[in-house]
């Protein structure tokens, strides 16, 4: 189990900030022309990218369980 | 508004004029965010402007100026024609941004000719496989967040220059309804 945790860098995550925002707020601006369902759509869509990216790393934590 | 400009409306009430659409789009690829602004669409227009060039230009910093580069310095001789110009695959997605990558080429087609790269060497190709290695080992995993940033800011403007062409895609057409104009605001004047 550690050893997922050992090939990924805390410090290295945070580069995922700016992108996450970044394609979130692009993304929004490309389904919207108003600025308010901009953001909305930008708000959701980082959720969204966050929240399939976290099951992800749920799945592959259990799968390295027993590794 | 010229006669021959573009107009959609791709939500009730929200008319957008696109102008001339393939020179929205154009403009859109020469430099993120100037189609929209050619078209009127400023606040649109900064947003892309600040999100892709900032996208890029970290990833750029995060690489020291070495992760955008459009092939080697011609040492490798493996292929012919144009496919010597661009061998590095990730430039053909760091292109999309347009001009703020075209220095790669410049710099390829200068360190070919065996000439010093301008600028410090910024965006110039590695001159062999040693070079490469040594930068690899010196930035380590910046190297390829910084190659990953300015990709995915490619990417990015591709989506932008969509939008410049033919509009936003409306796919929650409640989201931008503007309230219907006022018509009894002229008799509540009277």
């Amino acid at each position: 189990m550690l050893s997922l945790f050992a090939a990924t860098s805390i410090v290295q995550l945070w580069y995922l900030v700016p992108l996450v925002v970044s394609v979130s707020l692009v993304y929004g601006a490309t389904r919207h022309e108003l600025p308010r369902p901009i953001f909305h759509q930008a708000f959701k869509t980082a959720v969204w990218m966050l929240t399939f990216m976290g099951v992800i790393f749920t799945i592959l934590l259990l799968v390295s369980w027993s590794l | 508004m010229a006669p021959s400009d573009t107009i959609v409306e791709p939500f009730p009430n929200v008319r957008i004029n696109l102008r001339q659409p393939l020179w929205a789009l154009l403009l859109a690829w020469l430099w993120p965010g100037a189609g929209h602004f050619y078209q009127g669409r400023h606040a649109k227009g900064l947003l892309f402007m600040v999100c892709i060039l900032g996208t890029f230009f970290f990833g750029l910093a995060l690489g020291e100026g070495k992760v955008v580069y459009a092939g080697d310095s011609g040492q490798r001789v493996t292929v012919t024609g144009w496919r010597r110009l661009i061998q590095r695959w990730p430039y053909f997605l760091q292109a999309g941004v347009g001009l703020p990558a075209a220095p790669a080429l410049v710099q390829t087609a200068i360190v070919r000719r065996g000439g010093q790269p301008l600028f410090g060497g910024i965006m110039a190709p590695p001159r062999n496989d040693d070079e490469l290695a040594a930068w690899n080992e010196r930035l380590n995993v910046r190297f390829e967040m910084g190659t990953l940033f300015t990709m995915i800011a490619g990417l990015l403007n591709v989506l932008a220059m969509y939008d410049a062409f033919a509009g936003p895609v409306a796919t929650e057409p409640g989201d931008d309804k503007r309230p219907p104009p006022d018509k009894d605001a002229g008799d509540k004047q009277k």
